[in-house]
C-alpha cells in the first residue's frame, strides 16, 4: 500500500507539470492580456508593466521562471490586477473562506445524503421512500442560484435573522446560508446514488445469507449492507469535496464571501495570468490528492481490493 | 494674471468650514454616525499610484486628500492647498498649502506631492494611471514614463514646505479640475519606504484624508474611521465609513431593503418600480458618461461605413428615445453629443440629430442611404460587437431593429469584455459599442477621444477637429469651440452616440451630505451625516 501511495504520488508531479504547461499556454492564446482594458494604454506605459512582471520574456522562459519560482521560494508571483498583493496573499485570504464553508455544506451533504438514501432504500417502496425520494429530487431541482435568494429573502428580507452575505470567521451566522445554498443540490445527489447502491447490496447474496444466520436487522445494515454500498458514493465524493472546498462562484457572488470561487472566475475574465495559475495549480493538486484518498478508502471498505 | 482663489475661497471657508455640509436646524443626528456603501467588487488596491477604477477612488477619496476637493456641485474647493497662483502664460501654478497633518501626526509637506507624483510617473511603479500625468501635461512626464529622463526631472518642485510650483508644457485649461483625482493624492514616502507593497494594509497605511483604514478584507468589506488627525476634524460629524462589497446588483438591492447598505445601484428596469414605491429613496442623477456605436472607420473596417451617407442614416435610424424610455428607463438621456449633456462649460450644437422628429429623422436616413446606393435592394451587412451584459444585449438587440427596415442586416457579436477591447484596440470590428467616463468636469475629457492622436479606436481623423481640440488649450472661451467640434462629430458621424448616463440609485433617506449635482459623483464621507431614524 504504501508503495501505491508513492508511485501515486510520483506520478503526481509530471501530471501537475503538464497542468501548469498547457494551462500557461492556454491562458496567453486567449485575446487580450491583464493590462487591456477600456482605456487604451500608452504605449511605454504598457511596456513599463509588462516589463515589472516579466511579460516581456518570450513564452517558455515565463513558464520556467514561473516553475522555478513555485519549486524553489513556493512563490506563486504577483497579481497583475491587485498590484498590492501576491497570489499566496491572495489564495490565504480566499481558500479559507470556500474551505470552512464547502467543508460544512460537504459534511451536512453527506450526513444528510447518506442518511435520506439509507432509509429509503431500507423502507423501500414505503412513505419513507416516497418522502426521501421527494426531498432530494426536490432538493436537485433547486439550484442554488435559485436557493440563495430564497434563502436571503426568507432568512435576511423576511425575518432579519441572518446578514445577507459577506463573511466573517468569528461569526457562523455569515456561514449558514452559503452552506445550505451550496450543500442542497449535493445532499441529493448522495441520496439517490445512496439509496440505487443500498438497494442493489440488500437484494445481494451475502445479505440473505446473514439474515439467514439470523442476524438482527440493524446488524445486517450496518455490519454488511453499509460498507460496501459506500463504494460509488465515495468515489463520486472525492470530486465533489474539492470542488466544494475550492468554492462556487454562485455561492461566491451571490454571498460575497470573498472566497476563492469567485477569484478563479474573475481572474480569467481578467486576465489575471498569476492568480489563474495559482488556483489552477491548487484544484489540480487537491483533486490529485483526493483521488488517491479514493482509492486508499477503497481498498480499506473493500477487502476485494488489494494495490 | 493671477487668480486669487485664496480670497474667495478661503474666507468662504471661514464661514463655511471645509464646505462640509451641516445639520440643519432642527435635524437630530443618529448617535451611531456611519455610512455604509456599496462596492460592486474588491478593491484592487488602495495605494493612490496603483488605484485604476471608480471605487477604489471612492475609498481613496476618504483616506487621503489632493490639492483641491470637489464640492457637492463638482465645483473645486481647496484641499490641502489653501490657494493657487497662476503664471501669466499659464504655465506655471504655485500651490500654498494649508497645516494639514498625515494620520501620524507628521506634517503634510509640499515634498509629499513631489515624492507622489514622481512615483506615479517612475517606471518602476509601473502605474496604470501614469498617463494620467501626461493628460495634466506636467513638465518631462511623458519622456519619465517613457524611461527616458529621470523622476527627479518631473515639473513640480517643492520651493518650502508649504509651497509647491509645478510647471506645465503647454496652458492647460482643465488642469486645476484634474487635482481632485486619486492619482494626484500625497503618499508618506517614510511609511512607503518601510513597508514595500505592503504600506496600503491596515495598521501600516498613513492617510491625510479624514479617515483612517481600520480593516479591509479583500472581496468583503473595507472599513474606515474618523482621522483625529485630520485638519477639519471638528467638522466631520461621520464616525464609521463602510464599504461592502456585494458582487450582484439584484443581492445588493435586497440587502439595502434590509437596511445593510445606504446606498445601491438600482439594476436596470426597476426605477420606475421603485420610484413609485420609494419616491424618497429612487434618484437619478446626471452622471458624466457616454454611450455610443464607434464605426470602425480605419483600413481594416467595412466599406460601407467609409461613406459619411450611411454612417449618417444609422445614426439618424436610432430611435433613442425608445432606448431611455423603453428599455433603460432610469432617466437616462439620448445622446446628440459625444460630451455629456451635464458637463460645465458646454452647450450642445443645432444639429438634424437633435431638432427633427423620429420620422423625419427616419426618413432622412431612408434618403442618405438611397443616395449612398444601398436599401432594402442592396442591402449592407455589417456586425454589432458588445461585451457580454444584459444591457448591452438588449440595446444592440432594438438598434438590429431599427435598422432592419432600411436594408442594414446586423449580426450581434457578443464577445467576453477582454475580447471586445482587444478587438477594439485593433480596429478588428465593424460597429462597437462603446463608453466613456468623464475624468474631469470639461468638453475636452470626452472631445479628446476623437483626435487623430486619442484613444479613437475607429481610427476616425479629422484635421479641423484636431486643431480645435489643439487651440481649446490656450483659449479664454472654450464654449463655441467645443460647440463646433461637436457639429464636426454630427457632421462626420465616426460613432452613433446613444445615451447619456445617469447614476440611478437608492439611497437612505437619513443619510444627508452626498452629492447630487456633481456630474462624477465624486462624495467625501467628511460631508455626510447621518440622521436618526
Amino acid at each position: 500500500m504504501f508503495a501505491y501511495i508513492m508511485r501515486r504520488l510520483a506520478v503526481a508531479v509530471p501530471t501537475l507539470l503538464l497542468l501548469i504547461v498547457f494551462s500557461f499556454i492556454l491562458m496567453h492564446l486567449a485575446p487580450g492580456g491583464p493590462f487591456t482594458q477600456e482605456r487604451e494604454l500608452p504605449p511605454q506605459v504598457l511596456a513599463n508593466l509588462n516589463a515589472k512582471y516579466g511579460l516581456d520574456d518570450p513564452l517558455w522562459k515565463q513558464i520556467i521562471n514561473y516553475i522555478w519560482g513555485i519549486v524553489a521560494h513556493f512563490d506563486f508571483g504577483p497579481s497583475f490586477v491587485y498590484p498590492d498583493r501576491s497570489v499566496n496573499e491572495l489564495v490565504a485570504a480566499g481558500f479559507p473562506v470556500t474551505l470552512t464553508y464547502g467543508s460544512l455544506a460537504f459534511i451536512a451533504a453527506v450526513v444528510m445524503g447518506v442518511g435520506l438514501g439509507v432509509v429509503a432504500a431500507i423502507w423501500h417502496n414505503s412513505f419513507l421512500d416516497y418522502l426521501a425520494v421527494g426531498i432530494s429530487i426536490g432538493a436537485q431541482v433547486l439550484p442554488n442560484f435559485v436557493m440563495a435568494p430564497i434563502l436571503v429573502l426568507i432568512f435576511t428580507l423576511w425575518y432579519g435573522l441572518l446578514p445577507g452575505g459577506g463573511w466573517s470567521f468569528s461569526d457562523p451566522s455569515f456561514w449558514i446560508m452559503p452552506v445550505i445554498a451550496l450543500g442542497t443540490s449535493y445532499m441529493a445527489s448522495i441520496a439517490r446514488i445512496t439509496r440505487s447502491s443500498m438497494l442493489e447490496v440488500l437484494g445481494s447474496n451475502h445479505i440473505r445469507t446473514a439474515r439467514a444466520k439470523g442476524m438482527p436487522e440493524h446488524r445486517v445494515i450496518i455490519r454488511h449492507a453499509l460498507k460496501p454500498a459506500m463504494l460509488p458514493v465515495i468515489s463520486y465524493l472525492g470530486p465533489v469535496f474539492v470542488s466544494m472546498i475550492t468554492g462556487s462562484v454562485v455561492i461566491d457572488i451571490y454571498f460575497s464571501t470573498g472566497g476563492i470561487g469567485k477569484a478563479f472566475v474573475d481572474s480569467a475574465l481578467n486576465r489575471d495570468y498569476a492568480v489563474m495559475m495559482g488556483v489552477t495549480i491548487l484544484v489540480g493538486a487537491l483533486t490529485i490528492v483526493f483521488n488517491l484518498v479514493v482509492d486508499v478508502l477503497y481498498a480499506w471498505i473493500d477487502p476485494k481490493i488489494r494495490y | 494674471m493671477t487668480k486669487f482663489f485664496a480670497t474667495t475661497a478661503l474666507v468662504a471657508s471661514l464661514a463655511m468650514p471645509a464646505f462640509a455640509v451641516q445639520p440643519a436646524e432642527g435635524e437630530q443626528l443618529a448617535e451611531n454616525q456611519v455610512y455604509n456603501f456599496w462596492l460592486l467588487d474588491a478593491i484592487k488596491s488602495v495605494d493612490p499610484a496603483k488605484n485604476t477604477d471608480v471605487e477604489g477612488s471612492d475609498v481613496l477619496r476618504q483616506l487621503f486628500e489632493g490639492l483641491m476637493n470637489e464640492d457637492e456641485k463638482g465645483a473645486m474647493v481647496p484641499g490641502v492647498a489653501e490657494s493657487f497662483e497662476e503664471s501669466d502664460d499659464k504655465l506655471t501654478y504655485t500651490f500654498k498649502l494649508r497645516d494639514a497633518k498625515w494620520s501620524n501626526g507628521e506634517p503634510v509637506t509640499a515634498g509629499d506631492f513631489v515624492y507622489a507624483w514622481r512615483r506615479a510617473v517612475n517606471p518602476e511603479t509601473a502605474s496604470e494611471y501614469a498617463w494620467f500625468m501626461e493628460l495634466m501635461n506636467i513638465v518631462n512626464a511623458t519622456d519619465i514614463v517613457k524611461g527616458e529622463k529621470s523622476p527627479e526631472k518631473l515639473g513640480v518642485k517643492a520651493i518650502d514646505d508649504k509651497t509647491l510650483e509645478v510647471t506645465l508644457t503647454t496652458p492647460t485649461p482643465y488642469f486645476i479640475k484634474t487635482l481632485s483625482h486619486a492619482t494626484t493624492f500625497p503618499v508618506p514616502q517614510k511609511v512607503i519606504e518601510e513597508h514595500g507593497d505592503a504600506w496600503t494594509q491596515p495598521g501600516n497605511l498613513v492617510g491625510n484624508g479624514a479617515f483612517v483604514l481600520k480593516s479591509h478584507n479583500l472581496g468583503v468589506d473595507i472599513t474606515m474611521e474618523k482621522n483625529p488627525e485630520y485638519w477639519d476634524a471638528e467638522n466631520v460629524v461621520m464616525q464609521t465609513v463602510k464599504g461592502i462589497t456585494v458582487n450582484d446588483n439584484n443581492v445588493a438591492l435586497t440587502r439595502y431593503q434590509a437596511g445593510e447598505l445606504d446606498r445601491v445601484q438600482i439594476p436596470a428596469g426597476q426605477y420606475p418600480r421603485l420610484e413609485k414605491e420609494a419616491p424618497d429613496q429612487a434618484v437619478s442623477l446626471p452622471y458624466a458618461c457616454s454611450y455610443a456605436y464607434v464605426y470602425n472607420v480605419s483600413e481594416k473596417g467595412p466599406e460601407a461605413l467609409k461613406d459619411v451617407r450611411v454612417r449618417e442614416a444609422l445614426s439618424l435610424a436610432l430611435n433613442r428615445d425608445i432606448i431611455v424610455n423603453n428599455v433603460l428607463q432610469g432617466g437616462q438621456k439620448p445622446a446628440t453629443t459625444w460630451t455629456h449633456w451635464a458637463i460645465e462649460g458646454f452647450d450642445q450644437p443645432e444639429t438634424e440629430l437633435a431638432t427633427l422628429s423620429q420620422e423625419e429623422k427616419t426618413q432622412r436616413a431612408q434618403e442618405l442611404l438611397t443616395e449612398a446606393g444601398y436599401g432594402p435592394d442592396n442591402p449592407i451587412s455589417l456586425t454589432l460587437q458588445y461585451n457580454t451584459d444584459e444591457n448591452h444585449k438588449k440595446l444592440a438587440i432594438a438598434a438590429q431593429q431599427f435598422w432592419k427596415p432600411l436594408g442594414v442586416n446586423i449580426t450581434l457579436n457578443n464577445v467576453e469584455w477582454k475580447v471586445h477591447t482587444d478587438r477594439m484596440q485593433n480596429q478588428d470590428f465593424d460597429m462597437a459599442r462603446y463608453a466613456w467616463c468623464a475624468d474631469y468636469n470639461e468638453a475636452s475629457t470626452f472631445l479628446d477621444w476623437f483626435r487623430t492622436d486619442g484613444y479613437n479606436s475607429g481610427k476616425w481623423s479629422n484635421a479641423e477637429f484636431d486643431q480645435l481640440m489643439a487651440d481649446a488649450k490656450t483659449a479664454e472661451d472654450t464654449t463655441p469651440i467645443y460647440t463646433r467640434a461637436e457639429e464636426i462629430l454630427a457632421e462626420e458621424v465616426p460613432a452613433a452616440f446613444v445615451y447619456h448616463y445617469a447614476k440611478v440609485d437608492m439611497i437612505n433617506p437619513d443619510i444627508k451630505g452626498l452629492p447630487t449635482e456633481n456630474v462624477l459623483n465624486s462624495w467625501y464621507a467628511k460631508d455626510l451625516y447621518r440622521l436618526a431614524d
